[in-house]
Parts: C-alpha cells; structure tokens; sequence
C-alpha cells in the first residue's frame, strides 16, 4: 500500500495535469467564443450574433444548418437503435452460447477504426447504391454506415460492462426460476448493462454528431456538412452553430451520466 | 397455502437415466444413472472435473444431454427447457440480481408465473422470514455478506415450490464458519419442506454431513452411491475409501480372505479381494495407541502432532519407514520424537492394488 501512495503523483502534480489537459479542451472552446463575439474590424465585443441566432432570424442561406441539426438527430437515434438492437444482442448471444467466437467478434468489431472513412465510402458507395433503390435515398439511411463507424467504440463500451457483470450467471439464474429469453435479456441483462449501454449510446451519438467525411462523400446534409456550406456564408454563424453543437454534446453527456447512476440504492 | 405446509406441497422422483454428455475431446458424462426419491437430499461428491457440475446442469437443462433420459416426476424433459422445467437452483456464485432488491429477487420466480402483487409479496416474506433475511428485504445485493446473498438466492430458489432443488456447490464461496451454518440451515429448511434435492459439492465432509445418500463421482461415471456411512465403512473401491475420509494408504498383503498390515491381520471389507500385495487403506481413527505388551502393538515414532479442537491428528513412523495418521481425544498430547506403540482397532479395511 505504501507502494502505491508513493508512485501516485502529489496533488500539485495532480493539478498541474489537469490544468494542462484542461486547457487542451479549453483554449480552443474559448477562442472559438471569443471568435464569435468580434465585432469586426474597427475591434470590440458584442452578443449581436448570438442574438440573430437565437431570435430566429437567420436567412434562408442558414436554412441546411437547421435541415443538418434536425437529419443528425435522426441519424443519432437510428445509428443508437441500430446499435441497441444488433450489436448488444450478437453480444449478449455470443457471451452466453458462444464464447469462442468472442475473438472473432471483437476483430470484426473493431476493423472499421482501422478502415479510414475514405476508404470505406469507395466500399459504401455501391451498397448505398442498392440501398438507395430499396429503401430511398433519405439521410437517415446515412445510419447504416454509422452502425459500421460506431462498432469499435460502442462495442468496448458495451463489452466491458458484459464482463464487469456475471452475464452467463444472471441468465442462467433467470432461467431456472422461469423466464423465457426476450425476459431474460429486458429485464436481467438490460438493467445491469445500462451503464455500457449509456456510454455506447453516448460515444454513438458523439460518433454520428461530429462526423463529416461519408456524409460529404455520400452527399448528405448532416449538421457537419451543413456548417461547413454555412461557413462559407458567415463563418462566425458557422462557430455558433459548432459550439451549440458541443454544448449539446456535453449536455448529453451529463445527462446520461445521471441516468447511469442508476436507482438511489444500488451505490454504495 | 403456507411456505411451511408439506402436505400441501408436491415433491417429484427425479433420475437420470443413462445421460451422456460429451464436450470436445472429452466425456463428461459416461452413462450417468441416478434416482433421487421424492423429499430426498442427495449430494453429487466428486474431485474437480469429475463431472458432478455437468450432471446437475444437464438436469437443470442448462446442458443439452447427447444421450439418455432425465425424469422429473416420470416425465422425460430431456427437450423441455430450463425456464419450463420447474426447478429451483443455488449457484456457486452469487447470483442475486444486483439491479433488484432482495424483496424484489425472491419474487422474480413468482412475477414469471404470473402471481398477484399480493401474494407475491405475503410469499416473498415467509420465505425471506424462512431464511432470517425478512428484515434485510428491501437492500440490495451489495449491502449482503456472502451468507446472506446466498440464503436470499436459496429463498428465491424456493419460494416458486419447484419440483426439484438443485444446489452447485452453494458453499464453496463462503468462509469455513459461514459454510457450516449454512448448510445446517439447507438441510434444515430442505427437511422441513421435504424438497427432492440434488446437492453438488466437492466436500466430502459436507456432503456426508446433510445428504440423505451421497453419489461420488469420477471421471464421468458413478463410482458409489449410498448413504454416508456405507460409503465411509464399505466403500467399494480405493478411489471412493481415499475420496470419502481421510485414508492411510499402508504397504500390505492379502492372505487367505485377510490383509495384514504392520504384521497384524484384519478383516478385508471385500472378503473376495484376490490375495497379494496391496496398499490398505486404513481410517485414521482405526488406529489407535497402545498400552506396553499389549498384542499386536508395533513401535512407532511421533511424526507430528497436530491439535484440531474436538481431537489431536498425530502421525507416527513405523521402524520400517511407513507412516501413518491416527486420530485421537485431545487429552493424550505425544510429543514430536517420542516412541509410541500403536496398533489397528481391527475394523475391516478397503485395499487397493500396490
């Protein structure tokens, strides 16, 4: 024990790291605002942008911003859904029957991180092709490329939950006292895989909100695509749009850290 | 209908029947044959990988059987599955639902048949109350000790009334004191149930100490099944005589329908037993001190002497090299290096082949 109280950085240190990293995150949010808040050449501050976005009198050039937010919901949810209802049940499935294949799963899992985006739109580009002709040409079917870009992380988060919790015990507990599978995976497995299944939904819907390269390449109005058609117009719009784009994200984040805790008696 | 009424409750035959169950590059089951009467608490003892787990599952239908039949309440469910077989089952690891509290735990089984939120609840607490844990119902898993997760595992096991309780070394997790009360605990409740039970452990102590019979197991197949003390005085091979106890395994020699150890002879336990030499297999308290001339005594040197509470184990070397453990009251303390003379008590022994 004595050890470890050695090696662990004093709290100087301690904050002297989280100072740095810290500022990493910061600086660039900051300049960001302080970019959108310029009153032009003549020097000074002002809110007057803030103002036009928010009292809802942007142009019409602004109309695919609004167009990009509304299809990256849509394509976040979808994309979550997707992720929801056949990764974590092929995981669950693959933990309980057949746990030989794990390795398989995770190698397959984790192959798009190693794939750059380029690459796998010339593989896409076909397949969206026949996409197209079966279930229309709507963004939202953009998701179906996400589900491929989001396995690697939604996976680890997902999986190290599995082996945090004894999944096959659970089951088979549940089993013996009488529930069929659909009860088993709902209303065992589900609840005590939350936290995985948050993080996965959160790292996804990050995932899917900062992405660019397929959507451009696919040619599809997603929030990304869309700020940076509206930067050419205004790129100091353009910064609001991306900050309140962050600040949906960490809203997310907060808010799925609270679901995660969970009910008041499970912490310790 | 109350928690603590037999006559109300149905209590089901269970066997199995010739089950085989092969894994890759390995049988674990060999023909396994077992009958378990209706209220019976049977134990599945055997060494690690002996099988006894594969047994249990496969009755539980958490493992398909290749061959054979299983019967709960002469009806074959070799292809019924688990959820629908009406069993209730301990785990070797715990296994309480984490997400749900205690309360919530002991109904699951109930909330699957479909029974009223009242009676759910009036259930949950007799058996809860059955446990001792009626005053821990609404924490959460984590705030039990490993007992009590496991006496709430063996409430929700039970209050469903299954037809057949099935125990995977329920014990094995928890620390020595814990697992004696426990146990006397399951056998209590079994008892007052009266619960057909089959009970996995690699234990023997615990398997003699609650089952009605105790099944050993090795290497996929049945060696003995009877009752605790046929298998401790009459086992039928050395495998289950070393399994069952602790044996002295002492060079001998079989002569006649005897064998003599240590130049005395005693009654073999297979009077068949083909003559030759052989190792005997002989109980520690089998072998006692003995007074200056008394017949048949030999000297010996104390090895060591080790004090267990209730009795003093102490091994003794023999002149010829041999040793061997006897078992004693507490009150003679021989110290290490002192020459004894001990002698056998003459109680038939099991041999095995040298």
């Amino acid at each position: 024990m004595s050890a470890t109280t050695t090696l662990a950085p004093s709290p100087v240190t301690r904050w002297v790291i989280l100072g740095v990293v810290g500022a990493v995150f910061a600086l660039p949010i900051i300049a960001m605002a302080e970019f959108t808040m310029r009153r032009g050449l003549d020097g000074g501050y002002d809110l007057s942008r803030w103002i036009t976005v928010f009292s809802g009198e942007l142009g019409p050039a602004y109309a695919p911003v609004w167009q990009g937010i509304q299809n990256s919901v849509v394509l976040a949810l979808v994309t979550v859904l997707l992720m929801l209802v056949l990764l974590v049940p092929t995981m669950i499935l693959v933990t309980l029957r057949f746990p030989s294949l794990q390795r398989v799963l995770e190698f397959i899992c984790l192959l798009p991180i190693s794939i750059p985006a380029i690459v796998l739109v010339v593989g896409l580009a076909p397949v969206y092709q026949v996409i197209s002709r079966m279930l229309g040409s709507g963004t939202w079917s953009l998701a179906f490329a996400y589900g491929i870009l989001v396995l690697p992380f939604a996976y680890r988060a997902v999986q190290s939950n599995i082996e945090a919790v004894d999944v096959v015990t659970l089951t088979e507990a549940a089993r013996s006292l009488g529930a069929g599978w659909l009860t088993v995976i709902v209303s065992v497995l589900m609840p005590n895989l939350r936290r995985g299944l948050l993080a996965g939904a959160f790292i996804s819907v990050a995932v899917v909100l900062g992405e660019f390269t397929i959507a451009s390449l696919l040619s599809r109005t997603t929030l990304q695509t869309a700020l940076v058609v509206a930067s050419k117009a205004d790129a100091f719009i353009a910064v609001i749009f991306a900050l309140l784009a962050l600040l949906f994200a960490f809203l997310l984040l907060l808010i799925i850290g609270r679901i995660g805790r969970g009910r008041p008696g499970r912490t310790s | 209908m109350t928690l603590a009424d037999p006559a109300t409750r149905t209590s089901a035959p269970v066997a199995l029947v010739d089950v085989v169950k092969r894994f890759p590059g390995l049988t674990a089951l060999d023909g396994v044959s077992l009958e378990l009467a209706p209220g019976e608490f049977v134990a599945l003892l055997g060494p690690s990988g002996c099988g006894k787990t594969t047994a249990l599952r496969v009755l539980a239908g958490l493992e398909s059987a290749d061959d054979g039949h299983i019967l709960i309440d002469d009806r074959d469910v070799v292809d019924v599955p688990t959820n629908k077989r009406d069993i209730g089952m301990v785990f070797q690891s715990y296994s309480l639902f984490p997400h749900l509290t205690v309360a919530e735990n002991v109904e699951f089984g109930l909330r699957m048949r479909g029974v009223p939120a009242a009676e759910r609840r009036q259930r949950a607490g007799d058996m809860l109350d059955m446990v001792g844990l009626d005053h821990h119902a609404e924490r959460f898993a984590h705030q039990l000790s490993g007992g009590q997760q496991q006496r709430v595992a063996l409430a929700r096991a039970l209050v469903t009334q299954p037809r057949v309780l099935l125990l995977d070394e329920p014990l094995s997790a928890l620390d020595a004191k814990v697992r004696v009360g426990l146990r006397d605990e399951i056998r209590r409740i079994q008892t007052e149930l009266g619960i057909t039970t089959l009970f996995v452990t690699h234990d023997q102590e615990e398997a003699l100490a609650v089952a009605d019979r105790v099944a050993v197991m090795r290497t996929g197949r049945i060696e003995q099944i009877g009752t605790p003390e046929e298998l401790y005085s009459r086992p039928v091979s050395d495998f289950v005589a070393d399994f069952v106890g602790l044996s002295n395994r002492m060079p001998a020699e079989v002569i006649g329908g005897v064998v003599v150890i240590e130049g005395q002879h005693v009654p073999l336990i297979d009077p068949d037993a083909p003559s030759g030499a052989v190792h005997a297999l002989v109980r520690p308290e089998d072998i006692v001190f003995a007074a200056d001339g008394e017949q048949h005594a030999r000297a010996a040197v104390v090895v060591t002497t080790s004090f267990l509470g209730s009795l003093r184990r102490t091994r003794v070397r023999f002149a010829d090299g041999v040793e061997a453990t006897l078992q004693h009251e507490v009150g003679h303390a021989p110290g290490v290096g002192e020459s004894v003379r001990v002698r056998l008590t003459g109680r038939p022994v099991a041999v095995s082949r040298a």
